[in-house]
C-alpha cells in the first residue's frame, strides 16, 4: 500500500476554475498555500467529498475516494477523513461531550484509534465537556472542533484555515496543540492557510496554489527557498530550517543548534533544551547581509560560510534577492542593487552571510 | 342556553380535523420545505407560489376546485370510485384532504425558514462525522429545526380549526361526519340561536387568542415564523 494522497482535480465554475495534480506525502503535514481565491479551499472540499470535482481522481492511501473516469464517488460520510471548518461549526443544540461524541459514537468500536479522553486531554478540554457551544471562547471552540474531528479515527485529516477566525493570542494558544498533533499522532494533516508564519511553524511539505494552478510542490525548505516562486517576493520571504540541538550555554543562555547534515551551526537565545531535540527556524531573507570576510568585530553572532547559487530582482528595483548554500542548506539573503555590484556577485561565489535574527518556530 | 351535544359533536369532530391535518402536514410539510430551502432549481418560484396560494385565495375557490377534483366527474373521484371507496365529497376524508391543502403554506414556511436558517455548514459538519442523510435528518436537521416544527404546528392546528368556506363547499354540513364549530356557529346564527352561538363563538376566540399568545411569547418560535 502506497502512503500517498495523489488528487487530480478539475473544477469549472463560472468565475473560478481549478485545475492540480497532486502527490502528496502520506503523512506529516502538508499545507496548502496560496492568497484567497487560488483554489486552496475547493481543493480541500474536493478532496473530503463536499464538492465534487467534475473531473477528479482521489486516492489515499491505497483507497480510491473518487474516480470520475470509472464514475466512483465515496459521499463525504462515507471517507475515513476528519475535516476542521474555518469557523468551529460546533452543533449548537449539543454541549461539548455531545458535539465530542457525535463522530465517536458513528465509528465502530473495533476500528477506533483514540478515545474521548485521549483527544480532550490532547487538546486540553477536559474541563469543557458539558459547557454549551456558545459559553466557549472562539480558541475552545476551535480546540473542540478539532478534538471532534479527531475522535472518527481518521486516516487523513483536513483543516480548512483553522486559525483564521482568531485574534493572534487565540492563534498562539492554539498552535502548540497543532504542533503536538503532528509530533504524537501519526496521521496525515493537509493544512489550507494563507499565513505564511503558520505554514512555516507546522508544515513538512508545501504546495502554493495560485488561480486554480499549483505553481509548486515539495517539501519546505526547498520550496521557501526557491526564487523562481512569487513567495520569495515581499517582505515576508525567508527559509525555514529543521535543525537539531546541540549545545546549551546556560552562562549565555544561548542554544546551539546544528543545521541538517552539516557540521555549521548557528546560536540563538532560548531556554535549556534537550540535545537531539529537532528544533525549526526560519530566516528571513530582509535579515540577512552578506561580506567577504568573517567579520568578527559586530555584534552579529551568526555567521556562515555560503556559496551564491543564483541572483533574481527583488519586489522592487533597489533590491535584489540572492539564494544561497549553506552547506546544504537553502539560505535567501535580500540586499541592494548597490551592495551587489560593491561585492560583484557571481554564482559560485564564497562568502560569508551574516544573521542578524533567527526565529525560532515551536 | 349551554352548548349541546351537537355543539359537543362539533368540537369533537374539529379537534380530530385539526388534529389528523396537522400532523399530516408536518409530514408531507416537512420534504416540500426542505426542498424549498435547499433548492436552485427553477421550480422553486412556481411550487412555492404554488404552496402559498391559500394565503391569498378566497376558501371557496380551493373548495370549489376540491370538489370538481373529488366529485363522482372528477380525477379523484374517478379513481377513488375505481378502488371502491367511492367519492371523498360530503366525508371526513374530504374535509381532511381539503384542511391539508387549506392550512399547508401555514406549516410548509415555518418550517421553510427554520430549514434555511440552518444553513449547509451544520449538514457538512455531520457528513464529515460519518452521518448519512438519514441520519443527519435526525440528529442534526431535526433538533435544530424545532422551533419551526412547532410553530408550524401551532399554526397549521389552528388555521384548520378557523376554517370555514372549503368545509362549507366540500364537505357540507353533516352533523357528526362534517360539521366543525364554525359551520356549527353558522347553523346557530340561520336558525336564530344566538345563545348557543355565542358559546361556541367566545369559545373559539378564546382558542385563537391564546394559541397566538402563546405564539408572540415565544421568541424562538415567532422568528421561525416571520424568519427573522
Amino acid at each position: 500500500m502506497s502512503v500517498r494522497i495523489e488528487a487530480r482535480l478539475k473544477v469549472n465554475y463560472a468565475e473560478f476554475a481549478l485545475d492540480v495534480d497532486l502527490d502528496l506525502p502520506g503523512r506529516g503535514v502538508t499545507a496548502l498555500y496560496g492568497h484567497s481565491g487560488s483554489g486552496k479551499t475547493t481543493c480541500l472540499r474536493c478532496i473530503a467529498g463536499l464538492e465534487k470535482a467534475a473531473d477528479g481522481y482521489i486516492r489515499v492511501n491505497g483507497e480510491v475516494w473518487q474516480d470520475s473516469a470509472n464514475h466512483v464517488f465515496l459521499p463525504p460520510h462515507k471517507r475515513p477523513l476528519g475535516y476542521v471548518f474555518q469557523e468551529a461549526s460546533l452543533f449548537p443544540h449539543l454541549d461539548v461531550e455531545g458535539n465530542l461524541r457525535f463522530g465517536l459514537k458513528r465509528i465502530a468500536e473495533g476500528d477506533r484509534r483514540i478515545t474521548l479522553q485521549q483527544a480532550t486531554s490532547l487538546l486540553g478540554i477536559d474541563h469543557l465537556l458539558s459547557r454549551a457551544p456558545d459559553k466557549l471562547s472562539g480558541g475552545e471552540r476551535q480546540r473542540v472542533g478539532i478534538a471532534r474531528a479527531l475522535l472518527t479515527s481518521p486516516r487523513l485529516l483536513l483543516m480548512d484555515e483553522p486559525l483564521a477566525a482568531l485574534d493572534a493570542q487565540r492563534k498562539s494558544e492554539i498552535l502548540p496543540y497543532l504542533e503536538r498533533l503532528h509530533d504524537e499522532l501519526d496521521i496525515p494533516l493537509i493544512y489550507v492557510s494563507h499565513a505564511q508564519d503558520e505554514v512555516a511553524r507546522l508544515a513538512d511539505h508545501l504546495v502554493l496554489l495560485s488561480d486554480g494552478k499549483a505553481l509548486a510542490s515539495g517539501p519546505i525548505g526547498e520550496t521557501l527557498a526557491r526564487l523562481d516562486l512569487p513567495l520569495a517576493m515581499g517582505d515576508d520571504a525567508g527559509v525555514v530550517i529543521e535543525g537539531s540541538v546541540l549545545a546549551y550555554d546556560a552562562a549565555y543562555q544561548l542554544i546551539t543548534v546544528q543545521l541538517p547534515r552539516s557540521q555549521l551551526s548557528i546560536r540563538v537565545s532560548h531556554s535549556a533544551l534537550a540535545p537531539g531535540k529537532p528544533l525549526r527556524f526560519k530566516v528571513q531573507a530582509r535579515d540577512v547581509s552578506l561580506s567577504l570576510q568573517p567579520d568578527a568585530q559586530s555584534s552579529i553572532l551568526n555567521r556562515l560560510p555560503v556559496t551564491v547559487i543564483e541572483e533574481i530582482a527583488a519586489d522592487n528595483t533597489a533590491h535584489v534577492l540572492v539564494r544561497l548554500d549553506a552547506d546544504g542548506s537553502p539560505l535567501l539573503a535580500r540586499i541592494t542593487r548597490y551592495s551587489r555590484d560593491q561585492l560583484q556577485l557571481a554564482a559560485g561565489q564564497r562568502l560569508w552571510a551574516q544573521i542578524k535574527s533567527v526565529a525560532l518556530l515551536a | 342556553m349551554l352548548p349541546g351535544s351537537a355543539d359537543l359533536a362539533a368540537i369533537w369532530l374539529t379537534l380530530k380535523l385539526a388534529s389528523l391535518t396537522t400532523v399530516i402536514l408536518l409530514i408531507v410539510g416537512t420534504p416540500i420545505a426542505l426542498w424549498l430551502s435547499r433548492t436552485r432549481s427553477w421550480l422553486k418560484g412556481p411550487i412555492g407560489a404554488v404552496v402559498a396560494l391559500p394565503l391569498v385565495l378566497p376558501p371557496t375557490v380551493i373548495g370549489f376546485y376540491l370538489l370538481l377534483l373529488l366529485g363522482p366527474n372528477g380525477a379523484m373521484g374517478q379513481l377513488t370510485q375505481s378502488l371502491g371507496l367511492g367519492t371523498l365529497t360530503f366525508s371526513f376524508t374530504g374535509l381532511v384532504i381539503g384542511s391539508v391543502l387549506y392550512s399547508l403554506p401555514f406549516v410548509v414556511q415555518p418550517l421553510q425558514n427554520a430549514f434555511a436558517a440552518i444553513g449547509p455548514r451544520p449538514l457538512e459538519v455531520a457528513a464529515t462525522l460519518r452521518a448519512g442523510p438519514w441520519d443527519t435528518f435526525f440528529s442534526v436537521i431535526l433538533p435544530l429545526a424545532r422551533p419551526g416544527f412547532i410553530t408550524g404546528a401551532i399554526l397549521g392546528f389552528a388555521h384548520t380549526v378557523g376554517e370555514f368556506g372549503v368545509v362549507l363547499m366540500i364537505g357540507g354540513n353533516i352533523p357528526e361526519k362534517t360539521r366543525v364549530v364554525s359551520t356549527q356557529i353558522y347553523n346557530h346564527v340561520e336558525s336564530m340561536e344566538y345563545a348557543q352561538a355565542h358559546w361556541l363563538a367566545g369559545a373559539m376566540l378564546v382558542f385563537s387568542f391564546v394559541v397566538l399568545l402563546a405564539l408572540y411569547s415565544s421568541g424562538k418560535a415567532r422568528s421561525a415564523w416571520s424568519g427573522a
